[in-house]
């Protein structure tokens, strides 16, 4: 596996694996995607710099824990969850937000964070695992 | 007080468990001070329910409820009347100075701050558990009582006995805990009631009065230690002296008699009652006074004692009658007062002489003249000599018992028997440490504490003044209880006066005659007594222990057969539970008639055509079959793993094409994910490269994969075949848009519609990597110095 040619354009497949998940990700409430296959797609992207750089390498080029980044990806989506409470509805309520910039109109809304939460959980969880194995157990700081 | 009646009354219950949470800190900045400080909460409460007195005294009970389960309109209630107010003023006023006693006792004990904590905590459930009315609250309190007597008994847990008398106080206790919440869930069922105070005959009259009454009798057996589940209390006295004074004797163990009090107007009064109560209350009466002759050491003669009085008030409360339960209110009271007082006088001996053993203690007297006279007064009130309250739970005994019918001779016989044993057990107790020639003993005996003394002492001359304002006794104690536990007005007819003409004066002459005959021949009936139990060769506590080893054995077996450790078997339980659910309801529910061809076929082969698929649709399902084809024939086990992908992939396309592109996403990513994933587990388990098993293992496991496709299939279907439902589905599409401002449905779906499904499916995704981790480390470890593990890695291919 560790072939020059795959250890030269992994980085590279990364990379736009990587930015394609946050694509998918928050497309997700209109097109085909969404934050389950985000974190999919960002977990594969991780396993595939683990099998070309080595586990302990990817690890630090992730800086965080990626059980970490699960860890905040539930408590960001318990969180949107929570922001409805300072409407006075009910626990999950969606709020919507439109921001008007120049020609475009972002709209921004809980349960996209809700979304993005759940990419990190997937991404995470996997990645961890992924990572796990591939390091054969010399992993551990 | 500036509070409310209803949040005085629950402060009652509550205080105790703030001052227990506070009582180390007091513990560690007043130090030699620390019982004394603590001793104001219960003495504060003390006197907070003497106030009651007067109002339950002229106007009956006082019911007070604050919110506490709205939601399920559950309240905390508390009922004050006679029987519940006498319950709380004896715990809170014994409570006190047990506290002081405490304080002294253990003083310099590293963990005393905790100890009085977990006093005032027991103190704390106690009342709360006399006070509730609703059954749930009782329950609570029950089981925290439960909780904080054996945190007490095991107090000192380094020692091996008194762990052990915790844990079998704790399991003993508990059954009957859960018979107590079974009972009252089984009464709510029926009435619709929680609260005690609201239930009339509806019970009695019900066709499951048996089971109610069983799950009840069995709480309040278990916690009063009637036999045969009595031989958790001796043991019980493994705890330090002041506990076995206070939760062993005067409160704790009266909880269950408490509780037969408390529901005998709705509970008690019949036939089954009446036997069953006296039957047991009989034979713990008997047994735990022989059993008090059998032991030289004076705290477990106590404990022994202790379990005679159990018996007897169970066996007042079953005889039911006026008389009866007028004595047993007296008796609950007496036994109370000269209990404690006789276990805080063997503390003291204990703690100044150094010894508890009765045969090697003689002369006390003339060294510790105050700890004599409080035992003098404890050990009269067990008599019942006139002057005491004791004689006069005595005289009501016997006062209902006089009819002549042969039922009411035996049960006085037994009685007279108990008393007499009992008499005789405080003579000895009394006279054989205290008066004689001065024994030498471990430790040169001195006077104790004033702390130590407070206890013995005040109880002892309570005991006397309520005996000699026997106007007062009676109005305040017993009419009130009496009347609460019978439901009706009751007039006290307590005298001084002695009559030497009426039957219960010779009645009690012969207790007292009874008595000393026992105290003459204690040696020999000690003697006799031992013989008899080495002949029996077993006890309840040794049936306990095996009962106990048997239940850990079986767990043990039971685990072993479940979790052997053998992942093929666990898999092939697994699926074969899955094609046992997919094949079961379709059997049974004759869901399959939906498939069955119908009657006239006609010319079926006419009908068959092939599907008109596009010619790359017909490539896709090619790609699928040589997927699945290659999985069968791959000969090693990396192969079978890419070949698993290649058909999951198919079946991805497969989605794709057919309007699902959400689904078959995921499907690519979960495809592309579990081929690296297994390959990387294969590699890490060092699993063989080929896959050689056994032709019937390789049979086994392809009917079971067969069966499960089956039934996959046949489920699909049958669903297919039917109308779909597609109200929910509609619902969707029609307010996606306009409500949740997304076209995506499935994604909308996910993270709007359902979205705490979502949230719970995520956090079991991330427990799930918690889980994965440790394994795969716990692995890890001690695989880096090992050089290679043995080679029988295929049989344990558990990860």
């Amino acid at each position: 596996m560790n072939t020059i040619i795959f250890r030269t354009i992994a980085p590279l497949i990364v990379a736009i694996m990587l930015i394609f998940s946050v694509y998918v990700c928050l497309r997700g409430h209109n097109e085909p995607g969404g934050g389950f296959i985000g974190g999919l797609i960002a977990a594969s992207s991780i396993a595939i710099l683990g099998m070309a750089n080595g586990a302990e390498e990817t690890r630090r080029a992730l800086r965080i824990d990626p059980l970490a980044i699960a860890g905040f990806g539930v408590f960001i989506a318990g969180f949107s969850g929570l922001l409805s409470l300072f409407t006075g509805s009910p626990f999950m309520t969606s709020i919507w937000l439109y921001l008007e910039l120049g020609q475009t109109t972002v709209p921004l809304s809980t349960p996209m964070v809700f979304d993005i939460g759940v990419y990190f959980v997937v991404f995470g969880t996997i990645a961890a695992v992924a990572l796990a194995l591939e390091g054969d157990g010399e992993e551990e700081r | 007080m500036g509070l409310g009646m209803d949040a005085s009354i629950a402060l009652v219950a509550i205080a105790p468990f703030v001052a227990a949470l506070l009582a180390p800190l007091v513990h560690r900045l007043a130090k030699p001070f620390a019982g004394w400080v603590l001793a104001l909460v219960p003495g504060g409460i003390f006197l907070f329910l003497l106030t009651l007195i007067e109002p339950v005294v002229s106007g009956g009970a006082i019911s007070a409820r604050i919110d506490w389960v709205p939601a399920y309109d559950l309240d905390l209630s508390f009922l004050v009347d006679g029987l519940s107010l006498t319950f709380a003023l004896t715990i809170s006023g014994i409570g006190t100075l047990i506290v002081l006693y405490s304080g002294a006792y253990l003083k310099g004990h590293p963990h005393l701050g905790r100890f009085l904590g977990f006093l005032l905590a027991f103190m704390g459930a106690m009342l709360g558990l006399v006070l509730a009315d609703g059954m749930l609250a009782l329950f609570m309190f029950w089981e925290l009582t439960s909780v904080t007597s054996f945190l007490l008994i095991g107090f000192d847990h380094t020692r091996q006995a008194a762990r052990r008398g915790a844990i079998q106080a704790l399991v003993i206790t508990n059954i009957g805990g859960m018979a107590l919440l079974v009972g009252a869930i089984m009464v709510h069922w029926l009435t619709g009631q929680w609260e005690m105070s609201a239930l009339g005959d509806e019970i009695r009259s019900n066709g499951l009065y048996g089971l109610v009454l069983a799950a009840f009798l069995v709480a309040a057996f278990t916690k009063s230690a009637q036999v045969p589940l009595h031989f958790w209390l001796p043991n019980a006295m493994e705890a330090p002296t002041p506990v076995s004074a206070f939760l062993h004797s005067a409160t704790m163990v009266q909880g269950g008699v408490y509780l037969l009090a408390r529901t005998t107007p709705w509970l008690g009064g019949t036939e089954a009652w009446t036997l069953i109560l006296v039957c047991f209350g009989g034979a713990t009466l008997l047994w735990g006074a022989l059993g008090a002759l059998r032991q030289t050491d004076l705290k477990q003669m106590l404990a022994q004692t202790t379990l005679a009085s159990l018996g007897l008030s169970v066996l007042l409360i079953g005889l039911g009658t006026e008389a009866a339960i007028a004595a047993m209110v007296l008796y609950f009271v007496a036994h109370a007062f000269y209990k404690a007082g006789l276990f805080m006088v063997v503390g003291a001996i204990d703690h100044e002489a150094g010894t508890r053993d009765i045969t090697i203690l003689g002369g006390l007297a003339d060294r510790m003249p105050l700890t004599f006279i409080g035992a003098a007064l404890a050990s009269l009130a067990m008599i019942g000599l006139p002057l005491t309250l004791g004689y006069f739970a005595k005289e009501e005994m016997y006062l209902g018992l006089l009819s002549g019918q042969w039922r009411d001779i035996a049960v006085l016989v037994v009685l007279l028997a108990g008393n007499g044993l009992l008499a005789g057990v405080a003579m000895l107790v009394l006279v054989r440490p205290f008066l004689g020639p001065v024994l030498p003993t471990p430790k040169l005996a001195h006077e104790a504490p004033i702390a130590m003394l407070a206890g013995p002492l005040v109880l002892g001359a309570a005991s006397i003044v309520a005996a000699v304002s026997t106007d007062w006794l009676g109005h305040t104690l017993l009419e009130p209880g009496a009347g609460a536990i019978l439901g009706e007005a009751v007039t006290s007819h307590l005298t001084l006066a002695i009559n030497p003409a009426s039957a219960i004066f010779w009645l009690s002459i012969a207790t007292w005659a009874l008595g000393y005959l026992v105290y003459r021949q204690a040696a020999t009936l000690r003697t006799l007594l031992r013989r008899f139990e080495a002949a029996l060769g077993w006890t309840a506590d040794t049936v306990f222990d095996a009962v106990m080893f048997g239940l850990i054995r079986f767990s043990g077996a039971l685990t072993r057969l479940l979790h052997h450790g053998r992942l093929e078997i666990y898999l092939v339980t697994v699926f074969a539970g899955l094609a046992l659910a997919l094949i079961a309801p379709l059997v049974a529910l004759k869901g399959y008639d939906a498939l069955l061809p119908t009657a006239e076929l006609g010319n079926w082969a006419a009908k068959l055509s092939w599907p008109q698929l596009q010619p790359y649709e017909w490539g896709v399902i090619a790609l699928a079959l040589i997927g699945l084809s290659a999985v069968l024939m791959a000969n090693n086990r990396l192969m079978a793993i890419l070949a698993l992908g290649i058909q999951g992939t198919s079946v991805a396309l497969i989605f794709l094409l057919f309007g699902a592109p959400d689904l078959a996403f995921t499907q690519f990513m979960v495809e592309v994910l579990s081929v690296v994933i297994l390959a990387l587990v294969m590699t890490r388990l060092r699993l063989d490269e080929r896959d050689q098993r056994p032709l019937e293992d390789l049979a086994r496991d392809g009917t079971l994969a067969l069966v499960c496709g089956v039934g996959v299939s046949l489920l699909l279907m049958v669903v297919l075949s039917g109308v779909l439902d597609t109200r929910l589905s509609d619902l969707f599409t029609a307010t996606s848009v306009p409500i949740a401002h997304g076209h995506n449905i499935v994604n909308v779906i996910l993270v709007d519609y359902r979205g705490f499904d979502t949230l719970g499916e995520i956090s079991v995704v991330m427990a799930a990597g918690i889980a994965i981790m440790a394994l795969l480390r716990s692995r890890a470890k001690p695989a880096v110095p090992q050089p290679k593990p043995a080679p029988r890695r295929r049989r344990k291919a558990a990860a």
